[in-house]
């Protein structure tokens, strides 16, 4: 069953918490692992859910040789202080 | 003796010198003087010293910040952080001056004033930046009326030659369209989502000045379908030198239209008889090597739209690749709802199929033009065969059969 809004965000903040430090993922890899769970979610909730966590600050987009969706950490190249 | 002895030898040449503007902006900007003691540091290691960034950003965007470090900050703390902006150009790039006035009055308060213009991807780029400017930067641009271009695994900015802003042999409003494409596509140049990159470039005609043949996943190429216009007596004209060839821009003062124009048709489409040019429209490829020569006596034809390929792309490893036909003539009226259709179609295909990195291109190699065409909707033209078949072998699938007992047709008359 596909999930609501704010069930739906939290569903991805969660694959997203899980893999931190494990494994990076992609926006397709987010909306791929909530279409098995949920087959009859729409895309375009999946879209506007990474949208959503993004823009609340919750996630960031990050780039390690692909654009990836992760929890806010700190950067690696920059000087420690 | 001077901190950059290396780099300083750059300026001895010919050549205007980016060290000498770099200087200039040195005098009052310590993270330019930074800049050129850590390039005179790497030519002396023989390596870089700048680092990736992978986070840094402004809010809900995923895209239009690079971030830069030197791996040097306690020796260069001017360029401890040095990010990259990449502010989405105007169609053709065409500014106003106070435009500009702007741009340089806000990357002067919030960076290191130095200016990329412009950088490969289209954009234009402001270069070194720290972390807690870019905020501020970047509410100072939109409150202008700017907004960052594409970078990461997104649409990266569409570009597009100047069009019918200037050139008569464009053939659609290349800059309407890249607006429009820009416009249609704004979530996905600022929330990374796709493979890789994906990089859109508009040619009014198959000139190409944009490059896009080779250098966009998905390349539009002003074409026409029917024939070219002829002035016959502008011919003659060339022919007795009373015109100048390639508007002037030749080094040559008049034309052997025969030997220069007809002898260099690449098909062989062409004849002239010292009197009269004959052209074999149908066996055209639409080179312009006759048209860009006389432009005063051959026009594009009428019937305008354009050419799509995909796939283009130069990656170090393996080599580059030019696009490649998809589809060979689309009209091109706004609001371009077929082209968006397909662009869209297209992001979805290689989104469902692609690796990590793989671009469009390589994806359609990977799994073939038949599973590219399926799988975005599209028939199957003729222009799309590049190379005679060397794989004796056709694998049939179960819906070939069931479209072949339904008395499918190969042929179209």
């Amino acid at each position: 069953m596909a999930l609501d809004k704010a069930a739906l965000v939290e569903f991805i903040y969660q694959l997203v918490a899980k893999a931190q430090g494990k494994k990076q993922l992609k926006a397709m890899d987010l909306q791929k692992a909530v279409l098995k769970e949920h087959p009859d979610q729409n895309k375009n909730d999946v879209k506007f859910a990474i949208k959503d966590l993004i823009d609340t600050g919750r996630c960031v987009y990050t780039y390690f040789g692909g654009s990836f969706v992760e929890l806010p950490h700190e950067e690696g190249a920059a000087k420690k202080v | 003796m001077s901190d950059t002895p290396l780099i300083d030898q750059l300026e001895t040449g010919p050549w205007p010198s980016f060290v000498k503007d770099l200087k200039r902006v040195a005098a009052r900007k310590p993270a330019a003087k930074d800049l050129l003691r850590q390039l005179d540091r790497s030519y002396k290691d023989k390596i870089t010293h700048w680092k990736h960034g992978g986070i840094v950003g402004v809010l809900g965007y995923g895209s239009g910040i690079i971030g830069r470090y030197s791996d040097l900050p306690d020796e260069f703390p001017g360029v401890e952080h040095f990010h990259t902006v990449r502010v989405n150009q105007p169609s053709g790039w065409f500014y106003t001056t106070q435009a500009l006035r702007d741009l340089c009055a806000i990357w002067d308060e919030h960076g290191s004033s130095i200016l990329n213009v412009h950088g490969s991807t289209g954009d234009l780029i402001f270069l070194g930046t720290t972390t807690d400017q870019l905020e501020p930067c970047f509410a100072k641009l939109t409150a202008k009326g700017w907004d960052l271009g594409g970078s990461g695994s997104a649409m990266r900015t569409p570009s597009c030659c100047l069009g019918m802003a200037r050139c008569e042999y464009s053939c659609y409003d290349t800059m309407d369209l890249c607006y429009q494409v820009t416009q249609e596509f704004q979530f996905d140049m600022h929330r990374p989502s796709f493979p890789y990159k994906f990089k859109v470039k508009c040619s009014g005609c198959p000139n190409d000045c944009v490059a896009s043949v080779a250098r966009a996943d998905l390349s539009v190429i002003g074409v026409w379908k029917d024939d070219i216009r002829i002035d016959h007596a502008a011919v003659a004209a060339y022919q007795a030198g009373e015109i100048k060839p390639r508007g002037g821009g030749s080094p040559y003062d008049k034309l052997d239209v025969k030997a220069d124009v007809t002898d260099l048709c690449p098909t062989a489409c062409m004849s002239f008889d010292g009197k009269t040019l004959k052209i074999d429209n149908k066996n055209c490829n639409h080179c312009m090597h006759c048209i860009s020569l006389m432009p005063q006596a051959l026009r594009i034809g009428t019937e305008t739209g354009a050419t799509l390929l995909l796939g283009s792309h130069a990656p170090i490893l393996e080599g580059a690749q030019m696009s490649w036909v998809i589809v060979p003539f689309m009209p091109m009226e706004s609001p371009y709802d077929e082209l968006k259709e397909l662009t869209a179609n297209i992001h979805e295909w290689w989104s469902e199929n692609g690796k990590n990195r793989e671009r469009v291109g390589e994806l359609m190699l990977r799994l073939g033009m038949r599973a590219f065409f399926k799988g975005v909707g599209l028939e199957p033209p003729a222009q799309t065969v590049r190379t005679p078949r060397a794989n004796p072998f056709f694998f049939w699938h179960a819906e070939d059969f069931e479209a072949e007992a339904a008395g499918r047709k190969y042929i179209k008359l």
